[in-house]
């Protein structure tokens, strides 16, 4: 019991690592049709930027009130980062998908490779609060508390998206645009600061799971991003592209299914059975769990 | 009865292309070049800067080797994305499929070449299509994604060792000692990179044949207008998967060469990277377009390896720490160079000619035309 337990936590703290990426992933996508590639590099600058602050910024460190202000940091730096990349690269490509595309596939190269030349290709080890390190007892299973951190922000950054996007006019805009964003253009609203701000909410989620992610994971690399921003690829195809609450039901089931099959059949399969998932969902429902049809 | 013939259609000149004046010679360019690129080794030219070393040096060769490939890697490439439209994250995955089966084939089961690397062709192939018929399912961004994981299944499978057939993180030296013997040795360079040449040169011939066929007006029609095509009576799935398929084989015929080149399968060429720098070769070169794939490719990598070297050069070591150390990354200046041309050059270094003749003549002084009083 208590192993299908712990897997269980652990699962669902994968889980909200791919939904903290997918969720910027989706909303992007959904509104702007950009396929962003980039969105690792916002990843990496937020794991990077907590890793900075925690060592230099005066007043933050590693532990209690300084380690949020570092992960405060990293979030800021992935925000302006991602607010950076859409106003100067993406915006002039607007509506020319393959070309957006093809820019956020150099700045994921380039942006990597410009991580590495700064702070190396080694993973570097990550500053965290000594709690974080140990682990909590939860119905006879040892869950460390990295996994339950995840999951309360993921938690956290779900609730306050759809509080966001159901409340709140610009949410009601973003809500629109993803539904028929000619519509919205035409009833006089500038759908593109909509789009910087879907870039900006995904920036800081992206970096919120970079910090985080190092918390989890201990050690910060520059090609950390890269590796899972595929499962959050993954992640958003399932649950269909532009809907918060699909990309978190498919980050769950994927998270759960890799711990599971991982554990249960041989190191690796699970990782398969994620990419067999797709194949199967996408035969069924090529739209996603709860997606517009996704084209072009 | 009487057949009458039509009227030849009277072209007015300004409508017909002007002849340049190498317009008698062009055609033969390729085969000049392909001349050229055949008695290359013969040569024992240094071109200090260029590489390291004479041009018949094996390291030399090597290298040039390995941009043939990847320059007939790149014109496999484009015949999905350049010329059909479609948008693959996954074409790794059949390079990869070529270079590990061969090697697995030859070292874990002892296979002669020749039959591993018919074996590994015709799986390669067949993979694709396969993958290609489950994927073709989803358009655009889903199609790129889906190809992208399936890519992903491909570097797990490697990187995880199962049986220890791939050897994992150290990948798997080739055993030559099973090899025809002119394929083996640091002399024999020579012959890899011929293998090479022949190679690309299938590649372009392919390539070019598809694309000038039927099939490679329906592929060009599915890049501009789909729906079109579907109107026409076609459909498109097919003939999207006959594209697939064929680049497939193609890119795993290519990691046959490969791994005789390179001596060896190492995981990094099943990583989702070698796709994207397939795709910034073909951008770069000039999509859709015969050679530019090929000198995207070339180029490519021979900028990657040669940017290493100059990374590491004293030229730039002198430059303060922040242009040199992103300079000696090769895929930050890549990665650079690839979105600016995509704002500045979107047709690739092909369209650059064009462009460079007309700005010369646009500068170029008017010839003299006197007044038309004078003329009175």
């Amino acid at each position: 019991m208590g192993t299908v337990i712990l897997l269980t936590l652990t699962g669902l703290g994968l889980a909200a690592l791919y939904f903290l990426v997918a969720s910027g992933l989706s909303l992007v996508f959904g509104l702007a049709d950009v396929l962003n590639f980039a969105h690792g590099l916002f990843l990496g600058v937020g794991a990077y930027g907590t890793w900075w602050a925690a060592g230099n910024l005066p007043g933050a460190g590693s532990d209690g009130f300084g380690f949020v202000l570092a992960v405060a940091f990293g979030v800021a730096a992935g925000t302006l980062v991602a607010i950076l990349v859409e106003l100067v690269l993406i915006r002039p490509l607007y509506s020319r998908t393959i070309e957006q595309v093809l820019v956020t596939v150099g700045l994921s190269l380039a942006g990597v490779a410009l991580l590495q030349a700064t702070w190396g290709a080694d993973a570097r080890p990550f500053p965290r609060p000594d709690w974080t390190r140990q682990v909590t007892g939860i119905l006879g299973a040892q869950v460390p508390n990295g996994g339950l951190l995840l999951i309360l922000a993921a938690a956290l950054v779900l609730g306050a998206i759809l509080a966001f996007l159901r409340w709140t006019r610009y949410g009601l805009v973003i809500r629109a645009g993803v539904e028929n964003r000619e519509m919205v253009t035409a009833l006089g609203i500038d759908v593109r600061k909509a789009f910087t701000l879907v870039f900006a909410i995904g920036g800081a989620a992206a970096a919120l799971a970079g910090a985080l992610g190092g918390v989890y994971f201990g050690t910060v690399s520059p090609g950390q991003g890269g590796s899972l921003l595929i499962f959050a690829f993954i992640v958003v195809v399932i649950g269909g592209m532009g809907s918060v609450v699909g990309s978190a039901y498919a980050a769950v089931v994927v998270g759960l299914v890799q711990q599971f099959v991982n554990y249960y059949g041989t190191s690796g399969l699970g990782d398969i059975c994620v990419v067999g998932l797709l194949a199967v969902v996408l035969l069924l429902r090529p739209q996603g769990i709860a997606g517009k049809v996704a084209t072009a | 009865m009487t057949v009458i013939d039509a009227p030849r259609a009277q072209v007015p000149d300004e409508l017909s292309p002007q002849r340049g004046r190498w317009h008698r010679v062009r055609p033969f360019l390729p085969l000049v070049a392909l001349l050229v690129l055949a008695i290359l080794p013969y040569s024992t030219i240094s071109l200090p800067g260029i590489f390291e070393g004479p041009v018949n040096s094996p390291g030399t060769l090597q290298l040039l080797a390995i941009c043939l490939i990847f320059g007939g890697l790149a014109a496999g490439y484009d015949l999905l994305f350049g010329r059909t439209g479609m948008l693959s994250f996954g074409h790794a995955l059949y390079f990869a499929a070529g270079v590990y089966g061969t090697d697995i084939l030859v070292t874990r089961a002892g296979l002669p070449l020749w039959q591993a690397a018919l074996l590994t062709v015709t799986g390669g192939t067949i993979l694709a299509a396969l993958l290609g018929a489950v994927a073709l399912r989803t358009v655009g961004i889903a199609f790129a994604m889906v190809t992208l994981a399936f890519a992903q299944v491909g570097a797990i499978l490697v990187a995880r060792d199962f049986d220890g057939l791939t050897g994992g993180e150290e990948g798997l030296p080739l055993d030559v000692s099973g090899l025809p013997a002119g394929l083996v040795g640091v002399t024999n360079t020579v012959n890899l990179y011929w293998l090479a040449l022949a190679y690309l040169t299938l590649v372009v011939f392919v390539v070019h044949r598809v694309s000038g066929s039927p099939t490679g007006r329906v592929l060009a029609g599915l890049r501009d207008d789909e729906r079109r095509i579907g109107v026409l009576g076609l459909d498109p799935y097919r003939y999207k998967l006959v594209a697939f398929t064929l680049a497939g084989g193609l890119a795993s015929a290519g990691g046959v060469v490969y791994v005789l080149i390179v001596g060896g399968a190492s995981p990094h060429i099943t990583s989702s990277e070698l796709t994207l720098s397939l795709l910034v070769m073909v951008v770069l070169g000039g999509p859709g377009t015969r050679w530019g794939p090929v000198l995207g490719g070339v180029l490519y990598m021979y900028l990657d390896h040669r940017l290493t070297a100059f990374g590491t050069s004293d030229a730039v070591d002198n430059l303060p720490a922040v242009l040199s150390r992103p300079l000696s990354q090769p895929l930050f200046v890549l990665g650079t160079v690839f979105i600016l041309a995509v704002y500045f050059f979107p047709g690739g270094l092909t369209s650059l000619a064009p462009r460079v003749s007309h700005l010369t003549r646009s500068l170029r002084p008017p010839p003299f035309d006197p007044p038309s009083i004078m003329k009175l």
